[in-house]
């Protein structure tokens, strides 16, 4: 329906909607988070939901503490490798539909902690992340942000095509490997099908194993 | 019949229970149309913390463990005997004061018995 027609009508009172807005808006605005936190970010995540910064405001109040309930996961901070099992398989029990976003400098990288030898360089080493907050930590109002930005992401999906949300994609994955926390390394180190190491020096493209420790 | 006074009654309560089976029965019916079910062995684990479970969960308490809990509990209800026991002392009689030291010896003699049989060493 044309847009410029359909707020023409809501002058005059009339509300046109498409059932996909309709499943859309209320997908957007029923986000339930995991109330699950890793390190200092969890702390930020806790303010943005309390009194002050009051995420309540876009329906994620309600914190759940099974991942069966939630269907938003906010990776809170570093992420060790010992703790990344974990995180993995929480995300795997989450019903579908379910969003991941990424707080922090270390749930994005390993942040500060990037060249420890127990920190995971990034969650979306295993799990498919949806939105990024940069930050150490980042203040509530960026998670604020960040959950906008979901809501945004959410409305704009359309529910039929090959861009439809993941949910209603037969063949798209619900859950994702569950890695091992080896003698050395987490077995496997990154999950190909979710992120590929980037390219840091072209000319050494192939033999180049940046990125994969 | 029309003016039967449990009609209104009937009409709301089926309103009511429309209201809450209708959006569970929508929502039902677009997951079964739209959303295909992806079920995994993480998705059906019993446990949810993120840990796989281990072993059985039908495990077998240690029979000292149920000992105790009955000793605590006869003391427990004791307490509840002795409490308006103690509140109404001054206005009882001596024959009442005798029943409750002989209610009372009667536990006594219980934990002297659970004592004797080393149910209090935790082994």
């Amino acid at each position: 329906m044309d847009e410029n027609l359909k707020s023409e009508l809501r002058k005059q009172g009339i509300v046109a909607t498409t059932l996909q807005e309709l499943y859309n808006w209320g997908r957007k605005n029923s986000l339930w988070p995991l109330n699950f936190g890793l390190a200092c970010c969890a702390i930020e995540m806790i303010a943005a939901s309390m009194a002050r910064y009051d995420m309540a405001r876009f329906g994620a109040e309600v914190f759940r503490p099974s991942p069966r309930q939630a269907d938003l996961m906010i990776v809170a901070g570093t992420v060790t490798k010992k703790m990344a099992p974990q995180v993995v398989r929480l995300y795997n029990q989450m019903a579908e539909p379910k969003y991941v976003i990424s707080m922090g400098a270390c749930a994005i990288s390993g942040g500060p902690f990037k060249q420890g030898y127990n920190v995971l360089k990034g969650i979306d080493r295993y799990i498919p992340v949806d939105v990024y907050i940069p930050g150490c930590p980042p203040r509530p109002e960026a998670l604020i942000d960040a959950l906008m930005t979901l809501q945004k992401m959410i409305d704009r999906q359309p529910l039929t095509g090959p861009d439809r949300p993941r949910h209603l994609q037969a063949d798209a994955p619900s859950e994702f490997i569950v890695p091992e926390f080896g003698a050395h390394d987490l077995d496997p180190s990154q999950n190909p099908e979710v992120w590929q190491a980037p390219l840091v020096n072209i000319s050494l493209a192939g033999t180049d194993d940046a990125g994969n420790d | 019949m029309t003016n039967s006074p449990y009609l209104p009654v009937i009409v709301l309560l089926l309103a009511a229970v429309a209201f809450a089976v209708g959006p569970l029965a929508l929502a039902w019916v677009w997951a079964w149309k739209f959303s295909p079910r992806k079920p995994g062995p993480s998705k059906n684990a019993i446990y949810e913390c993120g840990l796989e479970s281990k072993g059985d969960a039908w495990v077998q308490f240690h029979p000292g463990y149920y000992l105790y809990a009955i000793i605590f509990l006869v003391f427990d209800v004791e307490a509840v005997f002795l409490l308006p026991f103690a509140v109404a002392f001054t206005g009882l009689t001596l024959g009442a004061g005798i029943a409750m030291l002989v209610f009372l010896l009667l536990l006594v003699e219980g934990l002297v018995w659970a004592w004797q049989k080393n149910v209090l060493i935790w082994s």
